[in-house]
């Protein structure tokens, strides 16, 4: 039996900027449809961990893996690890899902053309058929009546569920959210949070950075805890939250109720 | 004092010959300005060092000194060397309405380059940070996201530069172009009538100004539509589908 390839792999992730290191040589393997969840208190490195995957960060060190397909990286005049080829590490960008905090729309495209441009501009998709597919995500998130609208005509909760739908279009190999509900008021964030359970339930390989700690508990095959840039502690939901080994996860827990 | 209207009406004919001549030496020079502005702008806005020092001695030279010294190298400066005047270029640099639109569109290149300079910073790092996360390529994202984003952003600074021009297009008298100023002046030389001749002429200055604000107005509103807020929205509630 031939052992399946995760679908993301990140290997000795190390990142620093000048001399204070934020991620201390990290690894992380998400076979197919597995929910990661990574924890852990402000400044311990997560969002960074996750930036790092696509590159919106360069790391100083380690190895990135899509689907078994590693992305080349080769040392920067900075000093950081930079992709060696554009052309590889605009394709590995496309299959990888990123939802932000602030949700980054576009302000200047309408909701279908926010959903629609990377699918025509970067998969050069035809436009009938990004469409065709832009109005069914809509619909699933329940905005299509929004599709003409202009971001800053929506809630943050809908700019957001917008943004996983824009995500969506592209079809990712992984889903990664960056704290997707930090930046929202408190009833707002189940809209978002109900999106991302739905993608959970039909099998999407998915990365969460949160402060949801209810909702990562349910949805979350994995949960992975870390403290100044490395991994205190991981395993299931119910090892971390409910046995957690280190004192630190404990009082985390304690705090975060 | 004699207020003379009907030297107004009888040399009017002549002040719109004058208004045409102005609209082109503008709209000529605004768009070829334009056309020259956004790589330049490109330029500024680059990573690399050598690039972004590129256009700043060709910037800091036309925002540094005077137009009309500008105007006055080009028509006067270009007859003196021998080589200019025994190129094709002579045939263009020799007509003083090339001289002044080569003038004004350097000119305007140089201050809309700055414009469009802070505006493209001023795109906000995370829209940027969305197309990089999307796989798209530098230019792709220059051209669907950085450009059509920094224009709405520069657009009512640009109408400002284009009102700018549009007074100091008046400058292409001095070297013997018709335009608005250049037609009064010529008039008022037969007639001796400066005051109403030139009260004529600065109405025509304010109607073409009244105008231009208004087209920018509108352009504005269409290009930047998407930040007229439509009334209060309501607070969504979660799809039922989606509700388990």
């Amino acid at each position: 039996m031939t052992e399946k390839k995760p679908a993301l792999e990140l290997i000795d992730i190390y990142k620093s900027y000048g001399s204070l290191e934020v991620l201390k040589g990290v690894s992380l393997s998400a076979s197919d449809g597995e929910v990661i969840s990574i924890l852990g208190s402000s400044g311990s490195g997560k969002s960074t961990l996750l930036r790092c995957i696509n590159l919106l960060e360069k790391p100083s060190k380690g190895r990135i893996l899509v689907s078994g397909e590693e992305l080349e990286l080769i040392p920067g005049k900075d000093g950081y690890l930079q992709a060696k080829t554009a052309r590889q590490l605009e394709r590995m960008r496309s299959q990888i899902g990123f939802v932000f905090q602030n949700f980054n729309l576009w302000p200047h495209k309408s909701i279908i053309e926010n959903i629609i441009e990377a699918p025509t501009q970067v998969l050069h998709k035809s436009k009938d058929e990004a469409i065709a597919r832009a109005e069914k995500l809509l619909d699933r998130v329940g905005l299509l009546e929004k599709r003409n609208a202009y971001p800053a005509n929506l809630s943050g909760g809908q700019q957001q569920r917008i943004a996983i739908a824009r995500a969506l279009a592209m079809e990712p190999q992984v889903l990664l959210f960056d704290e997707p509900t930090s930046a929202l008021d408190p009833e707002l964030v189940n809209e978002v949070l109900a999106v991302m359970r739905s993608l959970a339930d039909e099998g999407r390989t998915m990365l969460i950075v949160t402060h949801e700690m209810r909702f990562a508990r349910e949805v979350s095959s994995q949960v992975v805890f870390l403290h100044k840039g490395q991994i205190e502690e991981s395993g299931t939901p119910e090892e971390v939250f409910d046995r957690p080994k280190s004192q630190r996860v404990k009082d985390f827990m304690a705090s975060h109720g | 004092m004699n207020w003379n209207w009907e030297i107004i009406l009888e040399y009017f004919p002549r002040l719109i010959d004058g208004v045409w001549v102005t609209l082109q030496l503008v709209f000529i020079s605004g768009i070829a300005g334009l056309l020259l502005a956004v790589p330049l702008a490109l330029m500024r806005t680059s990573h690399r060092t050598w690039l972004r020092a590129l256009p700043f001695a060709y910037i800091f030279f036309f925002r540094g000194t005077p137009l009309l010294v500008q105007i006055f190298l080009i028509y006067y400066g270009s007859s003196q060397f021998e080589a200019i005047r025994a190129s094709a270029l002579w045939s263009i640099l020799r007509e003083p309405y090339w001289c002044a639109i080569i003038a004004f569109t350097l000119n305007t290149a140089a201050y809309s380059a700055e414009l469009i300079r802070g505006a493209i910073q001023a795109v906000p790092k995370g829209e940027l940070e969305a197309a990089d996360a999307f796989g798209m390529s530098h230019w792709l994202k220059v051209r669907r996201i950085v450009l059509p984003r920094a224009f709405g952003i520069v657009l009512p600074a640009y109408g400002n530069e284009l009102i700018l021009m549009l007074k100091g297009s008046s400058l292409a008298s001095t070297i013997t172009l018709l335009d608005i100023t250049g037609a009064a002046r010529t008039i008022i030389a037969r007639t001796y009538t400066p005051l109403e001749i030139f009260f004529a002429a600065g109405m025509l200055y304010l109607l073409i100004s009244a105008i231009m604000i208004g087209a920018f107005r509108l352009l504005e509103r269409r290009l930047n539509r998407h930040q007229h807020y439509r009334g209060p929205e309501q607070v969504s509630r979660v799809d039922p589908r989606l509700a388990e």
